[in-house]
């Protein structure tokens, strides 16, 4: 049996709210179908399942507000048999939460006693716990094993703290602030950044790409920014530490690139989702995904993928006319890149002053990962990159 | 198709795009991107939705000559015009 849980949707989400199911108990469900909605504090998710099978029973119902981790549903996945009742492991795992009123009475599952076992609990953790008067046994371990980590209490601490303002039905705007607040304060509080930043000569890269979108028709036209995203996943490749994520204590290298893209949202606000496989999608690929992301970002229909998955971020605002950004991290990422406006400048080539388009690139890097030695070299794959649009 | 039916057309395409932005406010003289925050991503859906509602074809190197809500009404009726003919 499989655990369908509350997603953690970035480092700012401790908690969220099941709007529904998109499935019933009895349904079958694969891999990546959206089984449910949830209201975080950012915006409403789609939530995919990752596992498939049939759903053998449902633990959350709508209208439930219950912390990451805790098991929604159980999933019987393919080739399992029926089970009888449901897993102790399943109901010890449901921390107490704050409980919304739902539309419907529940139907409780039976109650079985959670096991009597000594916990898994990392020692940070269960210091932390202690300092924030959190019982470790409400918590929800999400590492090896079932293990209690740091993070784990922390986001645990967070919805101790959250709550009230949940409860008190504070607007989606505060409540984004506020989810937002907590995911800074922790990367600044927590990651020793440190900020690299070049300028790069954008001339060959505008040319190519004005012409390139003189043969498209219009709905097929590129953006400037997806360039900058394609070498951004491209220069990953040679640096592959700022692709990691920092958990419990040390650097963990991720398999694939999926550029995280800060994207604002109309009423203030923004949300960062994953292009998935940023590396390996074509740039018209990469378009239609950039457009068809900004535009379920706005409306407020994204994937929980779209927000679990980020392995880096990239952040533009050369739109509001910045010329540099010095971003924060959002943790566990341990990098992010910023692009300042595009601006014509005095440009020394062969010799001769010229007027050049020019952007200027920066890095936030997490220093317990990386020195300022690599990630300048991953600055220079950026603008070397760009130097051979057609290759991007 | 007048003046007055394509800035109609104009405001509609916008209205899809800042749907929360009061177009009755806009200033017909000034830079949209200024008043309604878009960026190039809407700029871009804003030129795929005229193209669909008025069949008008818009280059890359035109989109200079469609900042203000007057500029856009006059560059799509003489575009209008020349693509009758």
């Amino acid at each position: 049996m499989a655990e369908f849980v509350m997603p953690q949707l970035g480092a700012d989400m401790s908690a969220g709210k099941l709007l529904g199911w998109r499935k019933k108990a009895g349904d079958s469900v694969k891999r990546g179908d959206i089984i449910a909605d949830v209201e975080t504090d950012k915006a409403d998710i789609e939530v995919e399942v990752f596992t498939s099978g049939v759903i053998e029973k449902i633990l959350v119902q709508p209208g439930e507000r219950v912390p990451v981790g805790t098991p929604l549903a159980i999933i019987r996945e393919e080739g399992e048999t029926e089970m009888l009742s449901v897993s102790p492991g399943a109901q010890a795992g449901r921390p107490s939460a704050a409980t919304l009123p739902a539309p419907a009475a529940p139907v409780s599952p039976p109650v079985i006693p959670p096991m009597a076992a000594r916990l898994h609990i990392s020692p940070a953790a269960k210091a932390f716990a202690a300092d924030h008067g959190i019982d470790p046994a409400s918590v929800t371990g999400t590492g090896p094993g079932g293990r209690i980590t740091l993070e784990d209490v922390q986001r645990a601490v967070q919805v101790k703290t959250a709550q009230p303002a949940a409860e008190a039905g504070v607007d989606r705007q505060t409540r984004m602030r506020q989810a937002i607040a907590g995911a800074m304060a922790r990367s600044k509080r927590e990651i020793p950044h440190y900020y690299l930043s070049t300028t790069i000569d954008m001339n060959r890269a505008m040319a190519w790409m004005a012409q390139a979108n003189l043969k498209r028709p219009i709905e097929d036209r590129l953006v400037y920014g997806v360039l900058l995203l394609k070498a951004v996943a491209l220069a990953l490749r040679e640096t592959p530490e700022l692709n990691s994520a920092w958990i419990e204590g040390k650097a963990v290298l991720s398999a694939d690139v999926h550029v995280g893209v800060a994207i604002s949202l109309r009423g203030g606000g923004l949300v960062a989702p994953a292009l998935h496989h940023t590396d390996r999608q074509s740039l018209d690929e990469l378009m239609k995904a950039f457009r068809d992301l900004v535009q379920r970002a706005r409306a407020g229909s994204l994937r929980s993928s779209e927000l679990s998955d980020p392995t880096i971020t990239v952040t533009s605002l050369g739109e509001q006319g910045v010329e540099t950004v010095f971003g924060i991290i959002y943790p566990p990422q341990v990098a992010l890149v910023g692009f300042g406006k595009l601006v014509e400048r005095p440009w020394s080539s062969q010799g001769q002053i010229v007027s050049r388009p020019v952007i200027t690139a920066t890095l936030s890097a997490d220093h317990r990962v990386s020195d300022g030695h690599r990630g300048g070299l991953f600055l220079a794959a950026i603008e070397r990159k760009l130097q051979e649009p057609e290759t991007l | 198709m007048t003046k007055e039916k394509i800035r109609e057309t104009v405001l509609r395409a916008l209205s899809q795009i800042a749907p929360e932005a009061d177009l009755a406010q806009i200033k017909p003289h000034l830079r949209i991107r200024d008043q309604l925050d878009i960026d190039s991503m809407d700029m871009l859906n804003f030129m795929i939705a005229i193209h669909k509602e008025l069949k008008i074809e818009i280059p890359e190197t035109d989109y200079p000559k469609l900042l203000t809500l007057d500029d856009c009404t006059e560059y799509l009726a003489s575009r209008q015009g020349l693509e009758a003919r």
